[in-house]
């Protein structure tokens, strides 16, 4: 195979041992397919969101609620997104800090899974940004806490519940613009590729 | 193979016909119920759609959340006005006592009645919050006379599905379904913490519905319609906020 041939990872790097015996054509895409069409909407959808737009809240809702339960039957969350417990040491989190502030850039074998920071980052981001921002945008229908009055109290009243909304959509715009980053420098074109056609495989680039 | 892909074919038919009969019913029942808002057509159209029915789903009996008095805002914010008409700073400079409030459509006995009149039917008040699209919000103590009263004083038909309320302000009229029209915290307001509505606050009658956001409480109201179909007025799309993009629904 010229693909494989040519890559610069080590294929074992790629997939886990229980696929390794499999014919290589089978190396298993570094996104899944689920993974990589609800980010895609999630994408339209935030940017929408950022003006407006009741519509794209309920499919960004949807999408996300398919990735979350999707994520947690495939073991997504546990396989891809948990860090060892070796990972979470001080050491393990200060590299993946230092390295891309000295803008290095990663290596494929690096690229082929997360590092504890991202690890942390994107449960971080799935399991407390999203539903903080959905919580609190909930608590500012007036119809939504007349059935749910807890839901508003909890958050300390409406206004506060909308600084929270804006804090948590501010945030998000952060993780946005550094994730963006970080995919420009671990190479836009291949990152973007990934989670797109769900393949790493790419040809020789360097002698 | 071929009988393998006749039956996938067969197979994805039926799922098909399955899928889109499904679609079909759940259309026809959202319409039955009166699940289906009338800015439902356009791109943003199924998005209204969803949180209409989802919140009459959920929400159709609910109280808006009630304050303590303690709680009132001491300086609730009057929003902008446009300029007043002629006509109203006419009926301004006698009190308001010749303001009429007709009420016609499918009624049995369709009637107008005065501010006084108004008054002199059972009084009802709730410490709520406004809260307007913009963001600000306050609270107050709103005072009137529960449109259902007044609906049941002129008879409503069975066949009504919505009142469309208009304001004495040019181009500004709304709409709401029966299950907001019957609503006991729908209020035809006239009182406000303790003293009679002020023209800033859409004096000397407003709509007064907590559950749905300001630009659906609009003030200076001199005219109720029972219809069982928005299409005949304006656009067909239910208010003149949802004709300029807003949704008609704003339980939000």
């Amino acid at each position: 195979m010229e693909t494989l041939e040519s890559m610069q990872v080590p294929v074992e790097a790629c997939i886990s041992s229980s696929v390794s015996t499999a014919p290589v054509t089978t190396l298993p895409p570094r996104h899944s397919v689920l993974v990589r069409i609800t980010h895609w909407i999630i994408t339209l959808c935030f940017f929408a969101l950022l003006l407006t737009g009741v519509e794209a809240a309920w499919i960004a809702v949807l999408t996300g609620l398919l990735y979350a339960i999707s994520g947690l039957f495939t073991g997504h969350f546990r396989k891809d997104l948990l860090p060892g417990r070796a990972d979470l040491s001080w050491r393990a989190l200060s590299t993946s800090i230092a390295k891309p502030l000295r803008l290095e850039r990663p290596s494929e074998a690096e690229a082929c899974s997360y590092n504890v920071l991202q690890r942390l980052t994107y449960l971080f981001v799935i399991f407390v940004l999203f539903p903080l921002v959905i919580w609190t945008g909930l608590a500012l229908s007036p119809a939504f806490i007349s059935a749910f009055p807890a839901s508003v109290t909890l958050l300390g009243g409406r206004q506060s519940a909308r600084t929270i909304h804006f804090f948590v959509s501010v945030a998000l715009v952060l993780f946005l613009l550094v994730h963006v980053a970080m995919v420009c420098l671990a190479g836009f074109g291949r990152r973007t590729g990934a989670m797109i056609t769900g393949r790493t495989a790419t040809r020789k680039e360097h002698t | 193979m071929i009988d393998l892909s006749r039956r996938k074919l067969i197979l994805t038919g039926l799922a098909a016909t399955a899928g889109a009969s499904g679609l079909a019913v759940a259309a026809r029942l959202a319409q039955k119920y009166g699940l289906v808002p009338p800015d439902h057509g356009g791109i943003c159209g199924l998005g209204e759609t969803l949180t209409f029915a989802s919140q009459r789903l959920l929400t159709r009996h609910s109280l808006a959340r009630e304050f303590p008095p303690s709680q009132i805002s001491p300086r609730p914010f009057p929003n902008e006005l446009a300029p007043l008409t002629e006509d109203f700073k006419r009926l301004q400079a006698r009190g308001f006592a010749e303001w009429g409030l007709s009420i016609d459509g499918l009624v049995v006995q369709p009637a107008s009645f005065s501010i006084s009149e108004l008054k002199s039917y059972p009084s009802r008040s709730h410490i709520t919050e406004l809260v307007c699209e913009e963001g600000w919000s306050y609270i107050a103590e709103w005072i009137g006379v529960p449109l259902s009263y007044v609906l049941h004083l002129v008879g409503v038909h069975p066949q009504a599905r919505y009142v469309v309320y208009v304001s004495m302000e040019p181009n500004t009229w709304e709409s709401i379904d029966m299950a907001d029209a019957l609503h006991p915290q729908t209020f035809l307001c006239y009182g406000m913490n303790g003293n009679e509505l002020p023209v800033a606050h859409g004096g000397p009658l407003r709509m007064r519905l907590p559950r749905q956001l300001g630009y659906k409480n609009i003030k200076f109201i001199t005219r109720l319609t029972v219809t069982d179909s928005l299409k005949k007025f304006g656009k067909g799309v239910g208010s003149a906020a949802s004709e300029a993009g807003y949704a008609w629904y704003a339980g939000i």
